[in-house]
């Protein structure tokens, strides 16, 4: 009787692990749950893109180094999405508490020919004051997407255009290495333990 | 102690905010209307509202309009392989028993060609019309730019 039921808790463990690991399984091979065709984010060090900030100062990836880094892309013209994520990120570093201040949060324009440092210093007064934009030329921008591998895309849109672009917010660790992404509809209380394991 | 409390609470709840105001139109109920401040008049502007089916019939909201735009349309995010996108939406179906939100990150309004820049605590009146219900009106509220949605004190919030 002890025997049948070792056998029968084995057989639950056993489809229980199967379980687990084909659940795993599709988690990994979910397209959406990597940022760009399994391909991650290069170090900090290894990417190259000079760009400047909100405030009129020049910015290179290597400036990051020794704090850990939260960035996005996104654009001042986009209603929905950017300025869901800045409060997002808001929010984020309030909860963060001290621990928020050293860490670098920047948004980087994939409209930069809308997106000045004036109209980012304008738009971003709006939250966190901890939050630094980014702009440049097209092609310092796209410098910058491919070294995140992330994409970004002109839309016209009736005589107007919007932008199509990455939407996860990328974290690296103090050493200038990926730690992890918070997709867009990811569930929002994951984002701050998310943060603190780049923090550590 | 419990005059203040009680003062307190007056207080709070003398001014409800326009944003938690309901508006029945047959089996629809329509709350949570709000906007985010713009800066500006040439950016987009959005609009969110959360509408809730009682009825045994799906609905479907077709369109809105607005003195607050020119050129108001529904939309969708949609993240596709981490890419963000909002296509144009034709409808946004409203099924029955069901409470459909236009939210961030999901189905919204999208107001181009604003008249004039929303600033936050300010309120404009928007028009939708439905498949059934036909053509209803509600107040916008105008929250910050850094807003997630109005804090009402009734159930569903």
């Amino acid at each position: 009787m002890l025997t049948r039921r070792a056998v029968i808790l084995g057989l639950g463990g056993t489809t229980g692990a199967v379980a687990f690991m084909l659940g795993l399984g599709w988690w990994r091979s979910r397209p959406e749950a990597q940022p760009s065709a399994g391909v991650l984010p290069v170090p900090f060090g290894e990417m190259a893109f000079t760009l400047t900030d909100h405030r009129g100062n020049q910015v290179r990836p290597t400036d990051w180094l020794g704090q850990p880094t939260m960035v996005f892309f996104g654009f001042t013209w986009c209603p929905d999405v950017c300025p869901t994520t800045l409060s997002d990120i808001s929010i984020w570093l309030e909860d963060l508490g001290a621990d928020a201040d050293r860490l670098n949060a920047v948004m980087i324009s994939v409209d930069p020919e809308r997106d000045t440092p004036d109209v980012l210093a304008d738009y971003l007064s709006n939250f966190d004051p901890r939050i630094v934009g980014l702009t440049g030329s097209l092609a310092e921008v796209q410098r910058a997407a491919s070294g995140f591998r992330a994409r970004f895309e002109k839309v016209p849109q009736d005589a107007d255009y919007t932008m199509d672009h990455t939407a996860g917010v990328f974290l690296f660790r103090a050493d200038g290495h990926f730690g992890g992404i918070i997709d867009y509809h990811e569930d929002r209380r994951f984002a701050v333990p998310k943060i603190r394991r780049v923090l550590d | 102690m419990k005059p203040i409390i009680l003062s307190a609470f007056l207080a709070l709840t003398a001014v409800p905010a326009i944003a938690c105001e309901t508006v029945t139109a047959g089996d629809l109920t329509i709350d949570h209307a709000w906007s985010r401040a713009t800066i500006g008049a040439s950016r987009p502007a959005v609009f969110y509202v959360e509408i809730t089916n009682a009825g045994a019939a799906d609905d479907a909201l077709l369109g809105i309009a607005t003195t607050a735009a020119g050129m108001p349309m529904l939309h969708q995010t949609q993240v596709t392989d981490g890419v963000a996108s909002m296509p144009h939406a034709l409808s946004v179906p409203v099924p029955a028993g069901q409470t459909t939100a236009l939210a961030p990150g999901s189905y919204h309004g999208m107001l181009m060609r604003l008249t004039n820049p929303l600033k936050e605590g300010d309120s404009f009146p928007a028009s939708l019309t439905f498949q059934n219900a036909g053509e209803v009106t509600i107040n916008v509220e105008v929250l910050s730019m850094r807003a997630e949605g109005p804090t009402c004190s009734h159930a569903g919030q």
